[in-house]
């Protein structure tokens, strides 16, 4: 039986796999069309919920990777070794499959259209993908550093390179490689440093918004580091990506 | 009409003890809206602060002092994850008000770094919450909330503020940070009060 819907309250809606894409070899982005969807605001997120025939069921959040639109959204979901509900959605969902999903969800780590201030994105990983939905919207300025331990394991690389190449792109990109670096790197694997946050940041760094996604670990490094390089505390937005059995 | 995922299987446990829409993990994630403020045992204070404004405060070294006791308990974090039989050190909320005239309903909770939330009064006595300082037999890690974090095991995790200053005793409700941000007011796993209105 459906509940009568309260005003305000956040239903589950069914959604439905309409396409998928691989972004690396054990992570992949579902596109999903949802009927009523609300539009997102950048660095939202979603519950979702697996039923299984048994009625067995499993939840998890995502966050959201797609710009904002109606009725269709994309989560990009990097497997987590051993999981329950990431190796589905990575290695066995096809278009016409049917989930639930919740949302959208977080009111914090959220870059509001229009906001006019500079934002500095962090990603670690698949940290990258609610700064993806930023990046994906981005009309005020807007510098992506992307931290991966190898061009193979980055998201959205293709993407990522065209969004900067327009001329009139409020993105930059910056990449930083920790294990593995491209042919031709400038520099050796290094993890991200307070040189290159200064280099990438604005002047008067105070004023600029930092959203920050990642690993427990890269979150507190990078966090930290923004403080020494005089980023206001205030405006440090954290999401962390712990190992949670996902 | 029930939706059903094809070909997803899942991996049932025997969990009788888990909130609905929650799943267990063996991990302790990690979750803050912003950096971790690092607080130095020398400078660090607790407060209790009535509706009267009468203001009680304990030094690191008086606050550890205290009687303290060490609940077991299970956590359930918003965010679907629950963890069983995590293990604390922690002083009573009983304890820090045994001497407070208060006639206050209501609770803020101000974390170092700005973070607050909201709790009722009834839900943090009669052995119910702490302000908790070991984890694992060992002191609070910042990351966790160290060097003293509010410890309320039935409400859902992020009531449990980390690396708590004060406790605000009000005659009125204040939502606080994720109150305020899209979660809901009480937050009862068993109830799954995940967001404003459920």
């Amino acid at each position: 039986m459906a509940r009568a819907a309260i005003p305000g309250r956040l239903t589950w809606l069914p959604a439905t796999v309409a396409a998928t894409r691989a972004e690396t070899a054990t992570a992949r982005t579902l596109v999903l069309d949802v009927d009523g969807w609300t539009r997102h605001v950048p660095g939202q997120h979603v519950d979702v919920r697996l039923t299984a025939p048994d009625g067995y069921t499993a939840y998890r959040s995502y966050s959201i990777s797609s710009a904002p639109g109606p009725d269709r959204l994309e989560v990009t979901v990097q497997t987590v070794p051993d999981g329950e509900v990431s190796p589905y959605l990575v290695d066995v969902a096809e278009p016409g499959d049917q989930l639930e999903i919740r949302g959208p969800l977080g009111g914090w780590f959220v870059r509001r259209p229009g906001d006019p201030r500079p934002a500095l994105l962090i990603g670690g990983g698949s940290g990258v993908a609610p700064l993806m939905s930023m990046v994906r919207a981005a009309t005020a300025p807007t510098r992506l550093i992307y931290s991966t331990r190898s061009p193979s394991d980055a998201l959205f690389t293709a993407e990522l390179a065209t969004a900067e190449a327009a001329g009139d792109s409020p993105v930059a990109v910056t990449h930083v490689y920790t294990r593995i670096a491209p042919p031709g790197w400038p520099t050796p694997p290094r993890r991200l440093d307070a040189d290159t946050l200064a280099r990438v940041t604005w002047p008067g760094a105070a004023d600029v918004v930092a959203f920050v996604c990642g690993p427990t670990g890269f979150v507190e490094t990078v966090a930290d580091l923004l403080v020494a390089t005089g980023h206001n505390p205030g405006n440090i937005r954290t999401e962390r990506f712990g190992p949670s059995g996902g | 009409m029930a939706v059903i995922t094809r070909g997803f299987g899942g991996r049932r446990r025997d969990d009788t003890d888990l909130p609905p829409g929650q799943y267990r993990t063996d991990d302790f994630p990690v979750l803050s809206a912003g950096p971790t403020p690092r607080i130095g045992l020398d400078a660090w204070e607790l407060a209790v602060v009535t509706e009267t404004g009468e203001r009680s405060t304990w030094s690191w070294a008086e606050f550890t002092a205290l009687p303290a006791d060490e609940p077991t308990v299970d956590i359930h974090c918003v965010t679907h994850w629950s963890k069983f039989g995590t293990r604390w050190r922690g002083v009573s909320i009983d304890t820090l008000l045994a001497d407070v005239e208060t006639a206050a309903e209501y609770v803020v909770a101000h974390s170092y770094g700005g973070y607050t939330t909201n709790i009722p009064l009834e839900d943090l006595v009669d052995g119910q919450a702490w302000v908790a300082y070991e984890f694992d037999g060992e002191p609070l890690v910042p990351v966790h909330g160290g060097p003293a974090r509010l410890l309320v095991p039935h409400l859902y995790f992020w009531k449990s503020a980390k690396w708590l200053r004060a406790l605000e005793l009000r005659l009125d409700d204040e939502p606080g940070f994720w109150e305020t941000a899209g979660y809901h007011n009480y937050g009862d796993p068993w109830r799954e009060q995940r967001y404003l209105a459920d």
